[in-house]
């Protein structure tokens, strides 16, 4: 056994509105640059819909992610290792922009420059990248609330995939339709597909906190990462010439901040914590021959943090103590695994995603409510699941490799928590049987609703700084501000402006604490 | 020998080789971000799905043909039973076809460089001077192929004189008289091929010295500690850069 720790999200799409406040904040942070105009690193995409980048599920086009060959081991989907140098000089299965978008800005000047004339002066859009005037046919929110209708929903592969079958066939008139929010960011998978077809050896994943990277200075450009990830969550900087992506706000993890996204979310919905797993297995999990098991085979590769056996092996292979206790602690963790409510995006990809969804359930209670029953009452929830708007067919393609049952159980335990907790809010009796049911205690329905309803903060975000020793050495960064404030423009009392700074990043961390809503 | 042949024979090779290797070593050790294909398969694609693959693999074969042409001696081919005739003739044949495709390649994908709005904006000075070269050693090269095979004036043995040139330059010992009798086209092509090489290190050029073998050996995924020296954010100011204090 050897543990590692990661670093893990939840996002709990029963509160995802769709504002996308995670992306611009994310866009502020992180790409707002020459050459990076058309990425996200966080997205938000309505489903059903095409995403973004355009079909990005389609792996038959785009060979993201691993397959597993007749022999029974795992290989990319992109092909054999030669197979794939050789397509170094024109990769195949490289992204267009127009998959993404091409970017854009307007014209603004023109509206307050343009001569005095008989027509009111406009801004036209012009291309980012080429600088002549263009027409705008796509971005990345195309299709945000199923904007363009059934011509352009009907292209999601998932979709396509159910229609197949008419048992499943989704209805998309508009008054019969349904939609939910998916927000996106990159997976920092297990097994990592993108690290796997790097052929510089630029990406890989933090042995501390399994956040996958791209070494600036050793990345050259050969863009198989870009096709690789099935998840399509690296970008290519087309003014760099080097691959780019999520970096799960390493730089704020560090000192024990959540993610920008997570930090701006006004529903609350992410949850930031620690994950130990067993990296000896990681690899026989991904090769499991049955898609449908492979949402169990990574969950057991999460270990329970409170078993003795697997915190002597942790500290044997040095994570520290507050880490350990951050492990127990762990929000993701208890969502993941204990109540098992939250699941991972396509398993079925065999990258071992660490980014994990609570599927949604809402619509159902509001549209019970419509027809005149108790929407919150067990038996009436229970029963109208099977006949959700968002259909279990279409979750189960997205979190568990189309396996209705395991949706349909998470399903099955929101629901309960709603009627467990009504009676208790309206002073009833509570009822036992309604955990029960669903396989719970009360009290542990009880903890899984403070967590997914109250969401403190520090209940949301359990994050261990960087290891304290190595912490000090990241913080020396300096700022050309120092010394400012405190007016000692040419050094304290001994006259030399020498000796360390106060690290800019501890000023920083107090400065934000303060403003955190908590 | 007039002094500018001895400049053009046995001392502009060195400075080429010097200008490649120490702007190669200052390129990685100062610019390292830099060092990059650059690619713009993500602005076109169709165009270069054929004309990338035709110009780099032709490519690699014209260099193949060069390191045996150049550093093998005649003398061994022939000790190992390869006459002086049927070499050339498979030298010609394949080279020519090598030639062929490297230099319609390049052609497609200047063709795509100009005629794609956004591949031609991203196109720097630089990536133009670099193809002028680029360009004018691929002719010059495809030419003297031409003159060897003596489609273009006499027919040349080029394993008497180049060759021995180049491998007088590598054992540090360089005999300019020896490129004194070849057709013009050879003398055209290496010159100019040296000046590609002073030019390489400040160029796109660099990304084939970064072509990825080591990948095939190594394993799938790879783990990395969390290094705060040598990440260029956290670096620590470089002696005499410290930052000014006001």
């Amino acid at each position: 056994m050897k543990v590692m720790a990661q670093m893990g999200m939840v996002m709990n799409l029963d509160k995802c509105i769709g504002c996308h406040t995670c992306s611009v904040t994310c866009k502020q942070a992180w790409t707002n640059r020459s050459g990076l105009e058309y990425a996200w690193f966080n997205n938000v995409e309505t489903r059903p819909g095409q995403g973004y980048p355009r079909r990005y599920e389609d792996q038959e086009k785009a060979k993201g992610g691993w397959v597993r060959t007749r022999s029974g081991r795992i290989r990319l989907k992109g092909g054999s290792k030669a197979r794939r140098l050789l397509s170094i000089f024109s990769n195949p299965r490289m992204l267009n922009i127009k998959d993404y978008y091409e970017p854009w800005i307007y014209e603004y000047d023109n509206l307050i420059s343009a001569p005095l004339g008989q027509q009111t002066p406009v801004a036209r859009p012009k291309s980012l990248l080429t600088g002549k005037p263009m027409k705008i046919e796509w971005s990345a929110n195309w299709d945000d609330d199923l904007g363009g209708g059934p011509e352009n929903i009907e292209k999601d592969p998932i979709l396509q995939k159910l229609s197949e079958d008419v048992t499943t066939k989704v209805k998309l008139a508009f008054e019969e339709t349904f939609m939910f929010y998916l927000p996106r960011i990159c997976e920092h998978c297990l097994n990592p597909a993108c690290v796997a077809a790097c052929p510089s050896g630029a990406m890989y994943k933090r042995a501390e906190d399994g956040i996958v990277l791209v070494d600036q200075q050793q990345c050259r450009g050969w863009r198989m990462c870009v096709s690789a990830c099935p998840y399509k969550k690296v970008y290519f900087n087309h003014k760099t010439g080097k691959a780019e992506k999520c970096t799960m706000c390493y730089p704020r993890l560090e000192i024990g901040m959540p993610t920008v996204c997570s930090e701006t979310c006004v529903g609350r919905l992410r949850y930031l914590g620690l994950f130990l797993y067993d990296a000896d297995k990681v690899l026989a999990a991904a090769s499991i021959e049955d898609e449908k098991a492979l949402y169990e085979a990574q969950l057991d590769l999460l270990l329970d943090p409170n078993d003795p056996e697997v915190l002597a092996a942790a500290r044997a292979e040095g994570i520290p103590e507050d880490w350990l206790l951050a492990a127990q602690n762990s929000p993701v963790y208890k969502l993941a695994k204990v109540y098992k409510i939250a699941l991972p995006l396509h398993p079925e990809y065999r990258t071992m995603p660490m980014v994990w969804y609570v599927p949604p359930l809402s619509p159902i209670v509001d549209v019970l409510t419509e027809t005149g029953h108790d929407g919150e009452e067990a038996g009436n929830l229970f029963g109208a699941i099977n006949a959700l708007r968002v259909p279990l067919a279409y979750l189960a393609e997205l979190f568990s490799a189309g396996d209705i049952e395991v949706v349909e159980g998470t399903l099955r335990k929101l629901s309960a928590m709603r009627s467990y907790m009504r009676d208790i809010n309206l002073g009833r009796e509570p009822r036992p049987e309604i955990p029960e049911a669903v396989g719970m205690t009360q009290e542990s329905i009880y903890e899984m609703y403070r967590l997914l309803a109250i969401a403190k903060y520090e209940d949301r975000y359990v994050i261990p700084a960087a290891h304290s020793e190595q912490a000090r050495e990241l913080e020396n960064m300096g700022c050309s501000l120092d010394g400012v404030d405190t007016g000692e423009k040419f050094g304290g009392p001994f006259g030399q402006a020498s000796g360390n700074p106060v690290p800019v990043t501890i000023e920083n961390f107090h400065i934000m604490r303060d403003r955190q809503t908590k | 020998m007039t002094a500018s042949s001895i400049l053009l024979w046995s001392v502009l090779p060195y400075l080429a080789i010097g200008s490649f290797i120490i702007g190669l070593v200052w390129r990685y050790r100062f610019d390292k971000f830099s060092w990059t294909t650059r690619s713009s398969q993500i602005y076109e694609g169709r165009l270069l799905s054929f004309a990338g693959p035709m110009f780099h693999l032709g490519l690699f074969a014209v260099i193949g043909g060069h390191i045996v042409g150049l550093l093998v001696p005649q003398s061994f081919t022939e000790y190992i039973g390869l006459s002086q005739e049927a070499y050339h003739l498979g030298a010609v044949s394949m080279g020519g076809l090598a030639g062929l495709s490297t230099v319609v390649g390049i052609f497609l994908l200047i063709y795509r460089r100009r005629t794609t709005a956004t591949v031609f904006a991203a196109t720097t000075k630089n990536d133009k001077t670099m193809y002028i070269f680029l360009v004018a050693t691929l002719l010059a090269g495809c030419s003297a192929t031409l003159s060897s095979a003596g489609v273009i004036g006499q027919e040349h043995n080029y394993r008497q004189t180049v060759a021995p040139w180049v491998r007088s330059i590598l054992f540090l010992h360089p005999d300019g008289t020896l490129m004194q009798g070849t057709p013009l086209a050879f003398r055209i092509h290496a010159a100019i091929a040296m000046s590609l090489f002073i030019i390489w290190p400040f160029t796109r050029l660099v990304h084939a010295l970064s072509a990825p073998v080591g990948y095939i050996f190594r394993p799938s995924l790879i783990y990395r500690t969390r290094d705060n020296e040598s990440t260029s954010g956290n670096r620590k100011a470089r002696p005499g850069w410290e930052r000014i204090k006001y």
